[in-house]
Parts: structure tokens; sequence; C-alpha cells
């Protein structure tokens, strides 16, 4: 998964180093406030870890074996922005000193495996793990499946940032300057691997060392540790939750409804196949895509799978409202209280389960 | 590292693997220090000027849209690595043979699947090769090659702590110079311990492990090893207190610029320049 450099054409290597950038400065930012003067110290030495655990052969099902990226466990333990720095630097002690990973593709390199998969690694162990007794296996199975799905989200940035290449880099005669394959090859060659060998390594060695940690020093992973400025090993600090600031963020979105009923135009891709019918429907498209024209004929795939659901709401609009405007609105406001609801009742099934499990 | 190769001779298990691939990363780290103090050319330049030359002719390869282009920057690439004590069998050995296996691999179904003026057919196979699928493989493997062997040369020629110099000079970021300097020390502390790990377990193991009690086996070394560097970064970080660190990070600045190191910087960018004009 580490891309070399000339795989990835110089504006997407700059784009991701701009995102890597921005996630390194934050990153950093958050983990001087959170760790003070240990920053230093404990991210080099995580760093390092991680670089030695990524060289560790993990011996997988059917006598293979696999290498893993360690960024899990650093994620569960240092949370994910300290997590993001050291296995940033780690990636780029690879590429500086050993030639593992390109230059120019340290910042694609970074965002896939060390920011984005710190992300994901802690979000999903979080969203498993949630309530979870110190001693809970539900803590090994949430460190597996975040090292499945955290190595598996990386490897599918990897296989767009490689299947983008040929559609905008290459040649007068067509020829692909970078990598040379489109999305529908690179995405499933980059997967199979990653499905059935990477994942599983990363699961394995996630998996072993939460059960290992649970066992000799379990206060490492009861909590996200890095909140707390002078903390020593094991000290356990509850953080600030993030549901306040995530219904405030429903909220200016839901107040942000009504300017979607000032778009103009077709949502390029969203069409129907009363649309391809309709005339000036089909002007629209043909202006949305640069002038080519629709197909003569809607496609026969298209017509059968349409008919398979009618939507109560079709185009934000339901039928019984005259008013385009209310109807838009009212969509929206169905939409939102149905998440909402949804959410609600997904948190008390929550706490219920919680309080099911410290009472057993 | 010959003698760990010829322990796990036979068939190496997964504990051989990644004890031969630890012994691999420590020895490469003694090569790279073998070449840096040979005299040479990018030896005798300023480490700025070695890290921003040779980055400038990377981002070039990787700009360049032509052939031709490249193919020069490959040139130039393995003329510096000459001028710089480097063997081109060791070159070879090290960076060109690996690349072109693995790029290689990747390149090839790209001969076969791009769309385009075809160029021979196989009548058995019924596959054809088309133009831009071979031009683009070859763009591709020569691409990775030219900025592998600079950064390669780069690498071996100039010692870790004269790039983190470097990178301190052109502005990166105290406190990141530091961590790269201290990940670097403490990464081959770690590399041993790991390998002192696996190296006893090894000499400890009688008879064929499950796949089951390996993977175990695997995850308690890597718990053992993470709780080690937790106890590793208490210890460093008590030991910095201890000799006054309150948390800023002061860096010595030695390096000066002499009028040929200007010059060779010029020249580095302007090819740099002239490969990118050439071929866009």
């Amino acid at each position: 998964m580490h891309i070399p450099d000339g795989y990835l054409s110089p504006s997407t290597c700059a784009t991701l180093y701009a995102f890597s950038a921005a996630g390194w400065y934050s990153a950093l930012r958050r983990t001087k406030r959170a760790f003070a003067t240990r920053t230093i110290p404990l991210i080099s030495v995580f760093a390092a870890f991680s670089f030695v655990v990524m060289m560790f052969n993990i011996p997988l099902p059917g006598g293979t074996t696999g290498h893993a990226l360690g960024v899990t466990v650093a994620a569960i333990v240092l949370g994910p922005w300290a997590s993001a720095l050291a296995v940033s630097l780690a990636l780029a002690i690879q590429a500086l000193l050993f030639g593992d990973g390109g230059i120019t593709t340290l910042g694609a390199n970074c965002f896939n495996m060390a920011i984005v998969g710190s992300f994901v690694a802690y979000g999903v162990y979080r969203l498993i793990a949630s309530g979870a007794e110190i001693s809970s296996k539900r803590r090994i199975t949430a460190a597996a499946v975040a090292g499945y799905v955290s190595i598996n989200v990386c490897a599918l940035l990897t296989a767009i940032e490689f299947g983008i290449q040929p559609a905008f880099f290459h040649d007068a005669s067509g020829a692909p300057l970078y990598a040379p394959y489109p999305l529908r090859v690179a995405i499933p060659a980059m997967m199979i691997g990653h499905l059935t060998f990477a994942g599983l390594a990363e699961a394995v060695i996630s998996a072993g060392m939460v059960s290992y940690l649970l066992r000799s020093d379990s206060r490492l992973i009861s909590v996200p540790n890095h909140s707390s400025p002078d903390l020593a090993p094991g000290t356990v600090q509850t953080r600030a939750g993030w549901g306040r600031p995530l219904w405030w963020a429903v909220g200016l979105l839901l107040l942000c409804t009504p300017l979607g009923i000032l778009a103009a135009g077709t949502a390029w891709g969203e069409w129907s196949a009363g649309d391809l019918a309709n005339g000036h429907a089909r002007a629209q498209i043909s202006v949305a895509s640069g002038n080519h024209e629709p197909p003569a004929l809607i496609p026969p795939g298209l017509q059968k799978l349409a008919s398979l659901w009618t939507a109560p709401f079709p185009g934000y609009a339901p039928g019984f409202i005259k008013s385009p405007f209310l109807g838009y609105l009212l969509s929206g406001m169905f939409a939102v209280g149905l998440f909402v609801m949804t959410s609600l009742i997904a948190m008390s099934i929550g706490r219920k389960w919680r309080r099911r499990e410290a009472s057993s | 590292m010959a003698a760990a190769r010829g322990l796990f001779l036979s068939r190496p298990s997964f504990i051989g693997k990644t004890i031969l691939g630890f012994t691999r990363g420590l020895s490469e780290a003694l090569v790279s220090e073998k070449f840096a103090r040979r005299s040479g050319f990018l030896q005798s330049l300023d480490p700025r000027v070695r890290l921003v030359g040779v980055l400038a002719l990377v981002i070039a390869a990787v700009a360049c849209r032509k052939l031709q282009g490249v193919a020069a920057l490959f040139l130039v690439a393995s003329f510096i690595a000459l001028l710089s004590s480097l063997d081109l069998w060791s070159l070879a050995k090290r960076v060109w043979i690996a690349v072109l296996i693995f790029t290689g691999l990747i390149a090839l179904p790209a001969v076969f699947i791009t769309p385009g003026a075809v160029l021979w057919t196989s009548p058995a196979l019924g596959i054809s090769i088309s133009a831009p699928g071979v031009y683009s493989a070859a763009i591709l493997i020569l691409r990775v090659e030219t900025a592998a062997t600079l950064t390669a040369t780069l690498v071996l020629c100039t010692p870790w702590i004269q790039i983190l110099k470097a990178l301190r000079s052109l502005s990166l970021p105290a406190e990141v110079v530091t961590m790269l300097t201290m990940t670097h020390r403490y990464l081959f502390l770690l590399m041993e311990t790991a390998k002192q790990m696996f190296e006893s377990r090894e000499s400890r193991a009688v008879g064929v492990l499950s796949g089951p009690d390996r993977r175990r086996m695997v995850g308690q070394t890597a718990g053992v090893l993470f709780s080690k560097s937790m106890e590793l970064s208490q210890d460093v970080y008590l030991s910095m207190v201890s000799r006054g660190f309150h948390g800023d990070v002061y860096l010595l600045h030695e390096c000066r610029l002499a009028s040929r190191d200007y010059a060779v910087l010029l020249l580095f960018l302007a090819t740099g320049f002239v490969a990118v004009w050439m071929g866009r």
C-alpha cells in the first residue's frame, strides 16, 4: 500500500500533501495540547514502534504470512490525532531512509494510512467497544474489526487514487502517464488482496495486542487515553463527548436546507428513466455532460430497475403538496426527523445494552 | 546477516522471516553509513543542496510527460550515482531489479488491456499488444526507476542526521525534526529488542506451533513490545526533564553554503526545469 514515486501525478501528490499537511498541523496542535511536554518522546517512540510492527511477519490462515500497519492499536491507545502523527513519522522514515514508499507520494501515503487509517480504526473501535466492560471480549473483537476495516478503507483510498490517474493524466494517444488502470480495474485488484490477506493481518495483530494488553495493563485501552497533559501510562481520563457538537452540526445543516432550492440545472448522474424520455430534461443532461447527447433510447437495465421501488416523496416533492418550495422543505424536515428518531432509538438501545452489561 | 540467513535457509518460518527482516533493516542502515563516508559528488555538497537538488529532479521525473524526458533524467540520475562512488551493480541489486520486478508486474497487464492502436496480436491466444499500453508501461517503469535511483543515491550518500539538518534548514518545525531524530534513534533499539524477542522464542520452540498459537504468539510479542515502548517513552521523557527539558526544542545550525553549492543547486534546478519543459 506504500505508493512509490511515479504512480501518481504531481497534482494528485500536491493535493494529498495539502490534505495531509492540514491533518499534521491539526494533529500536532491537538497532541501538544493533550500531552504537553510528553509529546515528543511519546510520539517518537510510538513512531518507532509502528515502524517495527510493520516489519512483523504475521501468520495467516492458509499458511501464508502478511504485514500489518499497527495503526489500530496506536489509534486505540493514543487517540487518532497522536496516532496519525506517529504513523506519519514511521512512514516518513520508511520513505527517506529505506526507500519504502516515495517522497512525492509521502503525502498520499500518510493521508491514506496514517490519517484516514487512524480515524477509521478509532471510530470503528469506539463504535463496537463503546460501553464494554474492561475485561469484555468485545474489545478484542472491536480491535480486530477496526483493524480489518481501517486497512481496507486505506486500500480503497489508494485504489481510487490509482484509478483516477488514467482518466485525468494521459497523452494525446490516450496512453496513461501514471498508474495505468482505471477504477474498475484498480479497485478490485487492490481490494482482493486486502480483503483477504492484508486486512486479516491487521485484524490478527490488533486483536492479539489488545488481548495481551487486556491481561497485562488493561487501563491502557479502557478509555482512549489522550486527553490529559501529564499522563502517566495507564492513567484513565474521560474526554468530552461529541454528541452536542454533532447535534449543533445537524441543526446548522437543517437551517441550510433551503439552499438546495436555489440550485439550478440537473444533478449529474442522478437521472431517472423519465428524465431520459423528457425533452427539457434531455437538454439539461446534455449541457451538464459537456454537450454530449444522452442515449436516444432508455437503457433497458435502467428501465427495468426503475420500477423496482417507488419513493413516497419522488424528487423531494410529495404529490399532495402543490408548491415545490414547500414540498422540498417538508421532505427535508421529514428526512431529518426520521434520522433523529432512528438515532434516539439507537442511543436508547445502546444505553440499555450498557446497563445490562454493567449489572451482569 | 549471513548467519541469520543461514539459520533459516531451508524454509524460514514466520519467525525466521521476521528475524531476517530485522537483520536486513539493521544492516541496511550500516551500508548507508559506509557509502556516506566515501568521497564523491553528492557527499561533497551541502546537505541542503543535496536534498533540494535531488528532490527537484524527483519532481521533474514525476512531472515529465514524455518518455524521452524521463529517460534523460534516468541517465542523469545514474550519472550522479556513479559520480557519488556508487557502483552500478550495487544500484542494480538494490534498486533497479527490485523496481523492475515490482513495477513491471504491475505495468505488464496494461500492455494488453489499454485500448489503442494494435502493435501485435497473438494468433494463438487472441490477445493484442497496444501502442498506448506499451508506452504507458514503459514510462511508468522508467519514471519509478528514475525516482528510486535518485532517492536511493541521496539516502545512501547522506547520513540521516544530515538529512534532518537539511530539513530543519528548510523550515520544517523543530518539533518534527526532533521527533524524526528520536524515532530514528529508538527505531533501532526497538528493532533490536523485537529481534531478540523473536530469537529467544525461536530458540525455545520445540515442535510445530498450530496456526492460532502462532498468531497468539505474534500478538503477544507485539503487545510486550508495545508495553516496552510505553515504558521507554516515559523513561525518555523523565530523562529529558531531568536534563532541563521544558518542551521547547533548539537545534544547532552548522551548515553554510559555498559558491560551489549554489552553482550545483542551480544546475540541478535547471536540469529538472529543462526535463519538464521538454516533456510537457
